[in-house]
């Protein structure tokens, strides 16, 4: 039979039922097609979409308990200002090996994590430190770990790509593309063994969705109803190849319902937006177990690591990403909600600017580990 | 020339003598490769023959393996070896098995490269040297040059070869200088060692990252205690030329193999037990090996330094057979 255009859409149709009715609280409506989604990743589109959910959005934030606001930022901001400054001390020779940026990014990782509760998990790529200092790891931790010092997060023997810490529910820096959606379904299947209600959030970049573990996972998740909240931070490009060069559809959120999974895709610059896309799949994750793909949408601002120069994408089009910065969003909504004032941003960045300095200081100042160091932690005793 | 751009100009060399051969991988095209193997080729070539690959590697592994049975001659890069590790099923069930479960009927002429072992500082997940994993499957061959001029013409010869060829580089050694005879048809046999260094008291057998460190130690232990010794370079790990390894050991009469990996179960295990059968009664000591500690590659510069063969550990084991 041939594929009419009719066909195809009673074909979504069906899928989106078995995906618990999930297309209700999606952040915009179902596209026609799949180059209508291709379109909101365009900035201005983003940014219309954005200024009819404010309303709400301010509503959402007044609800808010104070304090909570103000560590969403304060995590947005010392994030920024700890990677700024990892670049700076990895080009003085400080930290060696592969490091990667979350500038730009912050929204995602602040969004989610913050609507966790105790005993849930946490994972992700190589791209980790700002997921490991929200986590609770503390910025002296990770810093010591980037310059390899004994004091670091996992003692120096991590690196950049390799933060873990069992105690926080943080379950790593993960340094192959797609290696750790295997590993946090499996997590999730724990939680679920072990009787709680837990659930484990899943990072990863959409280059990843295009390694088979993705699908095979997904497909397990909701064959079993496995809590793992798999969330692909979606930041345009897998090193120096835009997704368009790499994956045959624009919109990923959209591969959930071939699984018959509740997808949704989320406006990665708006922390309230994640935020909420969040609460609604750890909603259906606790309930029943049930899964969720969020497909989340932000832009890296900095190289793929230190040592990409970039070619591949214009100064315009970073310009152009970069007017919907996440934390200047996040700052105008808590302004005009009148929850902080422009003295209160001014100290949340004192505060975090000084624990960045701390951190530096604390990691030049340790020693490095003892060489005996290195036959340790092998096998388990 | 760099050992980056003898592997560039075999490649462009290839693509030029043979259309069936193209260059599929991650970032091999607009971005000229990752460590810059592919240079220029994609704007040479275009498109068809140097193809960006989405990050998938057991799928364009298996697409590389699917294309050369129906008679293409794929060169595949795996940013590092590392990724390799994803699409072993493709490698070890698929390519090295074909021609034997085919009963002759279908050759699989591919070349699967990148870069091996460790670089600096990038932890457990990327620095492994895999070449005793892959080298342990009948059906695949193994080459890991060391020099410019053998990169150069053993990669020629892996890309004509009609089986499945396992092409391990080093990062950190990219950068090596080294002649290259400019000849289009220079190609080094696969199967053929090299002797790096004369000597007759101690022969070292090194491959890829320790033979600069072994020609090192070699000229330190002769500028100390006057003793001479021969580097030896199987350059291919299979099919291995076990003979001129032991004709150098016959001649000098102690071993040290300095490798990469990990000792258990390596290919200095593999070089070490062919001498015992063939050179038992010329061994003057036991044989001694230099390899990476055997735990994950730890992040810390002090730990991985500790954990690498080095000039000094190699200098150390040639001391130790030669009672120095
Ligand atoms: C299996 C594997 N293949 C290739 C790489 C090299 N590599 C590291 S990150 C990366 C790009 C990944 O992009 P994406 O998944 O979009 O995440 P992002 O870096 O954008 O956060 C590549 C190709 C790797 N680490 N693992
Ligand atoms: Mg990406």
């Amino acid at each position: 039979m041939p594929k009419t255009a009719a066909g195809r859409k009673t074909e979504t149709k069906s899928a989106k039922l078995s995906a618990n009715g999930n297309n209700k609280t999606a952040s915009k409506p179902e596209p026609d097609n799949d180059s209508a989604v291709t379109d909101v990743y365009d900035v201005e589109q983003a940014q219309a979409e954005y200024v009819k959910r404010r309303k709400s959005q301010l509503t959402a934030i007044k609800k808010l308990d104070k304090d909570l606001l103000g560590e969403m930022l304060y995590q947005m901001i010392l994030g920024r200002l700890f990677e700024r400054k990892c670049a700076e001390v990895y080009r003085m020779g400080k930290i060696g090996g592969f490091c990667h940026l979350y500038i730009g990014q912050e929204a995602i990782a602040v969004g989610s994590m913050m609507a966790l509760k105790e005993g849930d998990y946490v994972l992700t790529s190589y791209r980790d430190h700002v997921q490991a200092m929200i986590a609770g790891i503390t910025p002296e931790a990770v810093m010591a770990e980037l310059y390899g010092k004994a004091t670091g997060n996992v003692g120096g023997k991590g690196g950049s790509m390799h933060m873990f810490s069992k105690e926080k529910g943080f379950f790593g820096g993960h340094g192959i593309v797609g290696g750790q959606i295997g590993v946090g379904t499996g997590m999730a299947y724990a939680q679920k063994y072990k009787g709680t209600d837990n659930v484990t959030l899943c990072f990863f970049g959409e280059a990843a969705v295009n390694q088979g573990l993705f699908h095979e996972s997904l497909n397990m998740a909701q064959l079993w109803k496995i809590p793992c909240i798999y969330i692909c931070e979606n930041n345009k490009y897998g090193m120096g190849t835009s997704q368009a060069r790499a994956m045959s559809i624009a919109n990923i959120a959209k591969k959930a319902e071939g699984y018959g999974m509740a997808g949704e895709f989320v406006d990665g610059m708006d922390v309230m937006a994640v935020r909420e896309a969040t609460l609604r799949a750890i909603e259906r994750a606790r309930k029943d177990g049930s899964p969720t793909l969020l497909e989340v949408r932000a832009y890296r601002y900095m190289g793929h690591s230190m040592s990409d120069p970039g070619k591949y994408r214009t100064t315009e089009e970073i310009k152009k990403y970069q007017q919907r910065d996440p934390i200047a969003l996040f700052q105008d909504s808590l302004k005009e909600a009148k929850v902080f004032t422009d003295q209160d941003f001014e100290d949340f960045n004192a505060k975090a600017a000084a624990a960045v300095e701390a951190a530096v200081k604390f990691a030049d100042e340790s020693p490095f580990p003892d060489e005996s160091e290195l036959m340790t932690d092998v096998f388990a005793e | 020339m760099t050992i980056r751009d003898a592997l560039n100009a075999a490649l462009r060399e290839e693509l030029i003598r043979d259309e069936n051969v193209f260059i599929i991988g991650e970032e091999v095209a607009e971005y000229d490769g990752a460590y810059k193997v592919t240079r220029g080729l994609w704007k040479e070539f275009g498109d068809k023959r140097v193809v960006d690959s989405p990050i998938t590697e057991l799928g364009f592994a298996g697409l590389g393996v699917g294309a050369a049975m129906a008679g293409l001659r794929p060169v595949v890069e795996f940013m590092t070896w590392n990724f390799s590790i994803l699409a072993a099923d493709q490698i070890i069930n698929h390519a090295a098995k074909m021609y034997y479960m085919s009963g002759g009927q279908f050759n699989i002429p591919i070349v699967f490269r990148g870069p091996n072992g460790s670089a600096y500082q990038v932890s457990s997940q990327h620095s492994q040297a895999l070449e005793a994993f892959y080298a342990n499957f009948p059906g695949l061959k193994v080459v890991m040059p060391s020099t410019a001029a053998d990169a150069k013409g053993l990669l020629k010869s892996a890309i004509r070869d009609d089986n499945p060829v396992i092409f391990l580089e080093q990062e950190t050694m990219y950068g090596m200088k080294g002649e290259v005879p400019d000849d289009e048809d220079f190609t080094i046999p696969l199967g053929v060692a090299d002797i790096k260094r004369e000597g007759a008291d101690c022969t070292i057998v090194a491959r890829s990252f320790t033979v600069p460190q072994a020609l090192k130690a070699a000229e330190q232990i002769q500028a100390e205690f006057g003793v001479s010794v021969e580097v030896v370079d199987p350059r291919t790990i299979k099919p291995l030329d076990i003979e001129t390894i032991v004709n150098s050991v016959k001649k000098t009469n102690r071993l040290v193999i300095a490798e990469e990996s990990h000792a258990f179960a390596s290919v200095g295990a593999e070089i070490s037990h062919q001498v015992m059968e063939h050179a038992f009664d010329y061994l003057d000591a036991p044989v001694k090996r230099i390899s990476t500690a055997e735990a994950p590659m730890p992040y810390a510069r002090n730990l991985e330094v500790a954990a690498l063969p080095s000039v000094e550990k190699i200098v150390a084991a040639v001391r130790e057979v030669c009672y120095l």
